[in-house]
């Protein structure tokens, strides 16, 4: 089985369905970009808990960091994986165990992690897999904010958007 | 194989994103038109949300040096028309130019540009950017084996027009890409005259695109500006190479934009440090004109070249006149490259040689009657201009040669008017550039 990228409204219906986030590899340094994607997806109302063993215990933007997926005590719609893509592997596997119990829709890798291997035993698992993007990113391009930096968001429309 | 599904990109027509691209009615108000931000500066929210904004943590608007409301959908529009990531609009396509540079090069470097460049940016590349430390090595691209084999360590970049002003050259854009992959280094094209409409660069496997929107995009003459637009398909991640993209950058905290931003990071870059440095910004007014002018391009740039092969084809028959360099005519040694880039039209803008030399090209723009006499191409007014004797007057006379804009030169940029009239205004200039040779 191939990997299968989500389409347009694909993106749309994860961003619209997840309300937790479990982001793996969120930083406590305030210039990494995995700190400020977890502090714009709080802005925009996703409960963001972050994974990381060097932090676990800690809190971090207002939630408690934990070692790994198993050990998040809530359960969540979405794994971020921020990550390397070779580390990407061993993070899905642990996702789709914790499927189930954890109530996993959607594995996600950020801009810049790939591995298809990954994505296409998770996909074959039953988890929606969007890879090499960034939720950040794809939440502004969905709600034109990225159009503010001068982006091409793909976005034509002749209806008003909610301010 | 997987199938990737494009980050941006739409399904609609040119023709719906031109109007449509970036203007969705305002969010606020309901207002169809995009308003017109004449504004400076804009409110934050907190103190927490200025420090993202200043960060470059979040999406928002700090100051109309760096991004503006009206600017931003000029942007969003013109990185769509050229199937494009992401585009810096500026004061000029100078601006454009020098942006695309400041991104790249550092003292020493070296860019290898065209001898077909508009003649200004021979001059902006070969004198000006001297001063910065930053060299341009001209040479014919026609000859695609003399570009590869000069470029070298301090190479950072490509660049050429994909059809050039005003000669009627047109750039072999593909196998010049390839050359530029293998080398790892961006292939820089200036769009400015094809205008997105008739050839799009990036399809090609262009990394950036340059425009001076004064001229086809805005349309009417009215409004200065320029655009930087981003392809994304360039890996910038080369700290050796490119280190304004690709290492940590002093006034940011030590941020790196090609890391964090991935293929957002050019034209991060450009705004949040080339317009915040260099102060190019575009003025909101030209950006709505602009924004006006492109919700008709296609439709103007189709009549522009049906009128502009009407008006080459006459002028080749002509007896006063040498020679015609358009692409769309047959005779043209770029008539199959115009084919191939090209197939909607060769331009409006192209050269012709009118006998008699200097003296002649002088006579020639001055008895034009409905056809100004002025510096400016793009416009829905046919213009008319003796290089030699204007634009090109800086330039060294092997220079002038060499960009086609030799003694006997005359630039046209053929309008929007009937064109048995700017057929008939040609006629009777070059009926008095023959009577004042025969007296």
């Amino acid at each position: 089985m191939t990997y299968r990228d989500p389409s347009q409204s694909d993106i749309r219906r994860i961003l619209d369905e997840t309300r937790t986030i479990v982001m793996v590899g969120a930083s406590a340094n305030w210039n990494r970009p995995s700190y400020f994607a977890m502090k714009y997806l709080i802005g925009k109302r996703y409960r963001v808990i972050p994974v990381n063993p060097g932090l676990a215990g800690q809190e971090l933007l207002g939630e408690r960091a934990y070692a790994n997926l198993a050990e998040v005590p809530s359960p969540f719609e979405m794994v971020d994986i921020f990550r390397r893509s070779t580390e990407a592997g061993a993070i899905t596997d642990q996702a789709i165990a914790l499927k189930d119990e954890k109530g996993i829709k959607t594995v996600w890798m950020q801009l810049g992690v790939r591995n298809e291997e990954a994505a296409a035993k998770a996909q074959a698992a039953g988890l929606q897999v969007v890879m090499d993007r960034c939720p950040k990113i794809e939440w502004g391009r969905l709600h034109a904010e990225l159009a503010w930096g001068g982006f091409n968001t793909g976005i034509i429309s002749a209806k008003r958007r909610r301010a | 194989m997987t199938e990737n599904t494009p980050k941006f990109g739409s399904p609609y027509g040119f023709e719906t994103r031109q109007i449509h691209a970036g203007t969705q009615p305002d969010p606020v108000t309901g207002a169809r038109q995009t308003p017109i931000y004449q504004n400076t500066a804009f409110v934050f929210e907190d103190a927490d949300h200025a420090a993202s904004l200043f960060n470059l943590q979040t999406f928002g608007f700090v100051y109309s040096r760096l991004s503006n409301p009206t600017v931003a959908a000029l942007e969003e529009r013109l990185a769509s028309l050229e199937n494009a990531r992401g585009s810096t609009c500026c004061s000029s396509g100078h601006a454009a130019q020098l942006m695309a540079l400041f991104a790249l090069m550092q003292p020493g470097d070296h860019v290898i540009a065209s001898t077909r460049l508009y003649g200004g940016s021979i001059t902006q590349l070969s004198k000006s950017f001297g001063r910065f430390g930053w060299s341009a090595r001209f040479l014919d691209f026609d000859d695609l084996g003399s570009v590869r084999e000069a470029i070298n360590g301090n190479t950072r970049g490509l660049f050429c027009e994909s059809l050039a002003n005003p000669g009627g050259v047109i750039s072999d854009l593909e196998p010049l890409a390839e050359i530029a992959r293998a080398a790892k280094i961006p292939l820089i094209v200036d769009n400015t005259m094809a205008t997105p409409v008739l050839c799009r660069p990036v399809d090609w496997g262009a990394d950036l695109v340059t425009h001076s929107t004064t001229k086809f995009l805005s349309g009417n003459g009215t409004s200065m500006g320029g655009a930087l637009i981003d392809s994304g398909n360039m890996d910038w991640m080369d700290a050796e190479r490119f280190p304004s993209l690709a290492a940590p950058e002093p006034a940011y905290h030590g941020l790196t934009f090609a890391e964090s931003f991935g293929d957002l990071g050019f034209t991060t870059h450009a705004h949040a440090v080339s317009l915040r440095d260099l102060g190019t910004s575009m003025a909101p007014l030209n950006a709505w004109l602009t924004l006006l002018g492109t919700e008709t391009l296609s439709l103007r740039m189709e009549r522009h070249c049906a009128n502009a092969q009407r008006v080459a084809e006459f002028l080749e028959g002509h007896e006063a006149v040498s020679w015609v360099s358009y692409a769309g005519l047959p005779s043209s040694p770029y008539h199959q490259l115009a084919e191939k880039y090209l197939p909607k039209g060769a331009g409006s803008v192209f050269t012709f040689g009118v006998k008699g030399g200097y003296q002649a090209g002088v006579t020639l723009v001055e008895r034009c009657e409905i056809i100004s006499h002025l510096a400016n191409i793009g416009d829905t007014r046919t213009l008319i201009l003796h290089p030699a004797s204007t634009t090109h007057r800086q330039l060294t006379e092997e220079q002038r040669e060499a960009a086609g804009a030799g003694p006997d030169v005359i630039r046209l940029s053929v309008g929007l008017e009937t064109a048995d009239d700017i057929i008939a205004d040609l006629d009777q200039a070059l009926t008095s550039v023959q009577r004042q040779a025969a007296e």
